[in-house]
């Protein structure tokens, strides 16, 4: 019955901005604290104090638009929004209404099973924070029931970008596969630390249910408090089963917003004292307009590094790695770093991923220092790369190698060389062991000549043990056959 | 439409103001006779006249990213009308949060 | 010298001079002040331990060589701009006891130029109303007559310098604040440009249109104590960062080819016959100084007040949401958060605070924003073009500072009568224009029983302040009109 439904889902997020100070003043912009140390006269609202945008912050909020292709119109400004609320000083919000710093855009992801989607960007605007309250003579800190709310401005006034996205969503996975979108993006370009749990990323979801095919959207509902990507995922799960189960019911859905209760797993009605909101936008007079100067926006472009889903596609498409392993790079900006930079030199992407993810990944983690961080450079793994590639050493050998380069550093070739671990791959050299184990396992000979295939591996073994390794193992076999023929 | 009847409560509802009865009819009184008189302002022609918000023509006015010293807790609690753990307290909270 | 009658220019000269100290004009000034002020209450707060500590820092600074433009010039500060640890109420309840913790930037450089903190100055409530009558916490009467208002919103700065209990002052201007109370008080008030003060610690009117000015008994002392509080200031985004020119050291002693503006629009036939005399004099003493009077129009001027009383209480309404009994200020408790907000509001706030809150609101809401505030903006900009149009026939337009002298306490029950007193000054205002009021002569009030001063309105284009004070100081030099009116017994004795 599910399937003769669609959901459509628009996400709203608000993102705090990776700033050394607040966004109107000098207070430091940290998580935590003992409440009410990190305000000044301006982030408490006093009497007589004036906000001063932070540079930064505006750079971060055209990086973040530049990331998703937004358009960065030439001129913005800042507008206050008017509304009372206890852990808000100054009783409205600077925030931006008609003229944000980014318009439009696109935020391209993908889902667990490689299925490329996107979600276009209504806009990213520029604000700031409130302070927090806890709800206290209740127990449980939730607002039902408290007797009053205790209130700490710390975060009051660190700047916040709030990213509104188009309702082309259609399922929770989607939903949560364009949230971990914007994580990966937001710190890749350093434009915020994305901790939910920390409350730097915020995330509300518009939730409406139509019939397969209908053309107009129906009623949606606004979910709140969803503090992780999972329960995100949960919330609106559940709340399409509501929504669905309502109207077979023959209800139907009103406009509320509705908080996630993660315990019970349902959403429930907060039925908020609902005087219309009317917030009196008008421009902030305590500020100037922006007009950025488009060679600072083109010098922001150039100094960005790839975005995630760039990376994707070129993992993917270009070098054929799986879903899975792509997103482990992707997720680990400096390993796929580091990745690139080997392929750049080596173009061995198969083999520098093997290396990459396997052996070096293990080293790194029994070492605990991280990949980027080791003493291999990414010219030396590619240099050992080339070596096996051109079948100068063998894969064990290379092995061996990797570990020595981890310990010593330096590089692949040196290695090699000073310990002539090079493949021998001279007939006349290889022959000299042939005949020597040829001559100690007669049986041996006479059960591959009786026709026992597999023997032929083990005498394999024993020229490769007698060589040290160094013989290569192709030619080894040539000559066994040829020498064993001949006898 | 400033001769249509205000509703006063209402705008006093988003300005948190409490009023008397007797505050209502006379702000009331006294916000539609000055409604009245802004009314002269549709006499003047501002089509194709853009709007003013500041008189001064500066634009990107900003702050370089520095931290700058904090007031001391006991000073930012000095004026607090009420206070318990370093918190500002205040009665019980109603509507919810945007 | 007498530390009470002398001039912010004689006394900085002597102290610099070391002929007298710091100190002691501080120990003249204080009881002095507070005898005067039994009659006036021109202050709310006076500080007699902060103006001592900062005469001794100033001696010691003039002793170890430094000169300072305003060294030891008292100095009385309306009481919405802060002063670090010192009661800041803008004569509101909600505000009545509250310290701030920190400066306003005008003031901390009036006193690092050796100005001298005698007290706090009685307002309009956040600096609403022309009349001083708005006021929670005082009743500021006028030195020439202490049955009439001394003006306002800056009442009791413009009280203290016309009844010599200090020597300059500072006020804030939004549509007259500053000049409608200096003609009423017969000293110079000086609005400059908008954005050349800082706000920064001025407790906010109207954001777009508040700006803060000296008051000083001549131009000069004006002019010094602008230079001293003027430029730009990093914590204020709309303070204006371009070369600042200092005025006092350029003052003129004639108005040779400079043509002044006379306003089509502002007849003086509108005025009372002795008032409209009054002006007609002055535009004629310009002319014997060497200026040419000529005719401009000024046709959108009409609307300014309309505009005004949209554009002000928007930004007003919103500015004042911050007094709301959380953090500062009173508080009266409620059973909900919401209604504490209600109550504390309602105590906290007078009729005036709440009219323009609530016509601010009404003007923002949603339905009306366009019908009136971005109208009123528009409006804005026609305003400030006339003026424009205006300064290509003329250097300075020449007009009455307010429509009549003083008026009697409770005379204006209605609040729209009292909205006109700055007829004359809310256009310029909107404009953003530097401005200032000279005393221009005297008129006796029907009713009245003696003289009381008039004040002529000088405004510029923007940003020529120094052009502007050399007018006034011209005009102030051949006319002396101040001089001409007495300030009753109590001041005088
Ligand atoms: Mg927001
Ligand atoms: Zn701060």
């Amino acid at each position: 019955m599910r399937d003769a439904y669609e959901a459509v889902i628009g996400i709203e997020c608000h993102v705090e901005l990776k700033t050394h100070s607040k966004m109107f003043c000098g207070c430091a912009n940290e998580f935590g604290g003992e409440p009410n140390t990190k305000v000044c006269p301006v982030c408490l609202a006093l009497p007589g104090a004036l906000p001063v945008p932070n540079a930064q912050a505006i750079e971060l909020m055209v990086k973040a638009g530049l990331a998703f292709d937004a358009e960065i119109p030439a001129f913005s400004k800042f507008d206050r929004k008017n509304y009372f609320y206890p852990d808000m000083p100054k009783n409205y919000q600077i925030s931006q209404f008609d003229m944000p710093l980014t318009q439009g855009g696109v935020v391209h992801y993908w889902l667990s099973d490689g299925t490329k989607k996107s979600c276009r960007l209504t806009r990213i605007h520029l604000e700031e924070d409130t302070g927090k309250s806890t709800h206290a003579g209740s127990g449980d800190g939730r607002i039902a029931g408290s007797s009053y709310s205790l209130v700490d401005f710390n975060r009051a006034g660190v700047p916040l970008m709030e990213c509104v996205g188009e309702p082309d969503i259609r399922s929770a996975e989607e939903a949560v596969g364009y949230l971990e979108a914007l994580k990966r993006t937001f710190v890749e370009l350093g434009v915020s630390d994305v901790k939910m749990e920390e409350g730097s990323l915020r995330c509300d979801a518009n939730v409406s249910v139509r019939k397969r095919g209908a053309t107009e959207y129906g009623t949606k509902a606004e979910i709140k408090n969803m503090n992780s990507f999972r329960s995100v995922h949960d919330a609106i799960e559940s709340e399409i089963d509501r929504q669905i189960a309502v109207l077979e019911g023959g209800g139907r859905v009103i406009q509320e917003t509705r908080g996630w209760d993660e315990a019970a797993g349902v959403t429930h009605s907060m039925r908020s004292k609902e005087q219309a909101h009317d917030y009196r936008y008008f421009p902030e007079p305590d500020l100037v307009p922006l007009e950025l100067d488009r060679a600072l926006i083109e010098r922001i472009r150039a100094s960005m590094p790839p975005v995630p889903f760039e990376r994707f596609e070129r993992y993917t498409e270009q070098f054929g790695i799986s879903v899975k392993q792509t997103t482990q790079l992707v997720d680990n900006p400096p390993l796929a770093g580091y990745f690139d930079r080997v392929v750049a030199i080596c173009n061995a992407p198969g083999a520098a991923l093997n290396f990459v993810l396997g052996d070096l990944s293990r080293l790194a983690n029994e070492s605990g220092t991280p990949v980027a961080e080791g003493k291999v450079t990414p010219a030396a793994l590619a240099e050992l790369i080339a070596l096996t590639e051109a079948k100068t050493i063998n894969s064990k050998i290379a092995k061996d190698v990797l570990v020595r380069l981890w310990s010593d550093g330096g590089s692949a070739k040196a290695i090699v060389e000073s310990e002539g671990l090079a493949q021998v791959s001279d007939p006349g050299a290889i022959a000299q062991f042939v005949d020597d184990v040829l001559a100690a396992n007669g049986d041996s000979v006479a059960q591959f000549k009786a026709g026992k295939e597999n023997v032929l591996k083990f005498l394999v073994g024993q020229v490769m043990k007698a060589s040290r390794g160094k013989a290569n193992p192709e030619l080894v076999e040539a000559l066994l056959r040829e020498k064993i023929a001949a006898r | 439409m400033a001769t249509e009847r205000i509703d006063v409560r209402g705008v006093a509802r988003l300005a948190r103001l409490a009023l008397s009865d007797e505050e209502v009819e006379r702000y009331g009184a006294q916000l539609e006779d000055l409604l009245k008189h802004v009314d002269d302002l549709k006499q003047l022609d501002t089509s194709d006249v853009a709007a003013t918000a500041q008189v001064i023509e500066s634009r990107n006015v900003t702050r370089p990213d520095v931290i700058t010293p904090c007031l001391a807790h006991e000073v930012v609690m000095a004026g607090a009308p009420q206070a318990q753990h370093g918190f500002f307290r205040v009665p019980k909270i109603i509507a919810e949060a945007e | 010298m007498d530390p009470v009658r002398a001039s912010a220019r004689e006394i900085a000269r002597a102290v610099n001079a070391r002929e007298v100290s710091a100190l002691e004009i501080a120990e003249t000034m204080i009881p002095h002040a507070a005898a005067v002020d039994e009659h006036l209450g021109a202050y709310l707060t006076f500080t007699p331990d902060l103006m001592r500590e900062h005469a001794r820092r100033v001696d010691a600074r003039v002793a170890a060589g430094e000169t300072l433009p305003l060294a030891g010039v008292p100095a009385a500060i309306k009481d919405n701009m802060c002063l670090l640890g010192t009661r800041t109420t803008c004569a509101s309840k909600i505000l009545e006891q509250w310290i701030a913790p920190y400066t306003a930037t005008a003031v901390g450089r009036l006193l690092a130029a050796g100005a001298l903190p005698i007290g706090k100055t009685n307002m309009d409530e956040f600096a609403m109303g022309s009349s001083g009558e708005n006021s929670a916490l005082g009743k500021t009467k006028n030195p020439y007559d202490l049955d009439r208002v001394p003006g306002g919103s800056s009442a009791g700065s413009a009280a203290a310098v016309g009844g010599f209990a200090a020597t300059i002052s500072t006020g804030s201007d939004t549509g007259g604040s500053i000049r409608e109370p200096a003609a009423f008080c017969n000293v110079v008030g000086f609005k400059p440009t908008y954005g050349r003060v800082s706000r920064y610690g001025l407790i906010a009117f109207a954001s777009s249109l508040d700006q803060i000015g000296p008051f000083g008994r001549t131009v000069e002392d004006a002019a010094l104590t602008y230079d001293a509080m003027g430029g730009h200031d990093p914590m204020d985004a709309t303070s204006v960062d371009r070369a600042f020119e200092t005025t006092a050291d350029h003052l003129r002693e004639d108005l040779r080819g400079v043509r002044v503006g006379i306003v089509k629009e502002f007849a003086t036939s509108d005025l009372a016959p002795d008032v409209a005399a009054a002006y007609e004099a002055a535009y004629n003493d310009l002319v014997k100084l060497g200026a040419e009077l000529v005719e401009v129009e000024l046709p959108t001027a009409k609307y300014g007040l309309s505009t005004y009383y949209l554009i002000a209480p928007a930004e007003c309404s919103s500015n004042l949401a911050r007094f709301d009994g959380v953090r500062y200020g009173l508080r009266v408790d409620g059973a909900d958060v919401g209604e504490m907000y209600e109550k504390t509001r309602a105590a906290g706030f007078g009729p005036e605070v709440k009219r323009r809150i609530l016509i601010g609101t009404y003007a923002l809401s949603s339905g009306y924003y366009d019908a009136y505030y971005v109208k009123a903006q528009k409006a804005r900009t026609r305003i400030a073009a006339d003026f424009r149009r205006a300064f290509e026939k003329c250097d300075v337009i020449a007009s009455p500072a307010a429509s009549a002298p003083a008026f009697t306490f409770n005379a204006k029950s209605d609040p729209y009568s009292m909205y006109l007193m700055d007829y004359y000054t809310i256009p310029v205002s909107l404009a953003g224009l530097p401005s200032l009021s000279v005393p221009c002569g005297s008129a006796t009030p029907e009713g009245g029983a003696r003289p009381m001063p008039l004040g002529l309105q000088l405004a510029s284009p923007l940003f020529t302040e120094r052009a502007l004070l050399g007018y006034a100081h011209a005009y102030e030099r051949a006319t002396q009109h101040a001089a001409k009116v007495a300030p009753v017994q109590v001041v005088t004795s």
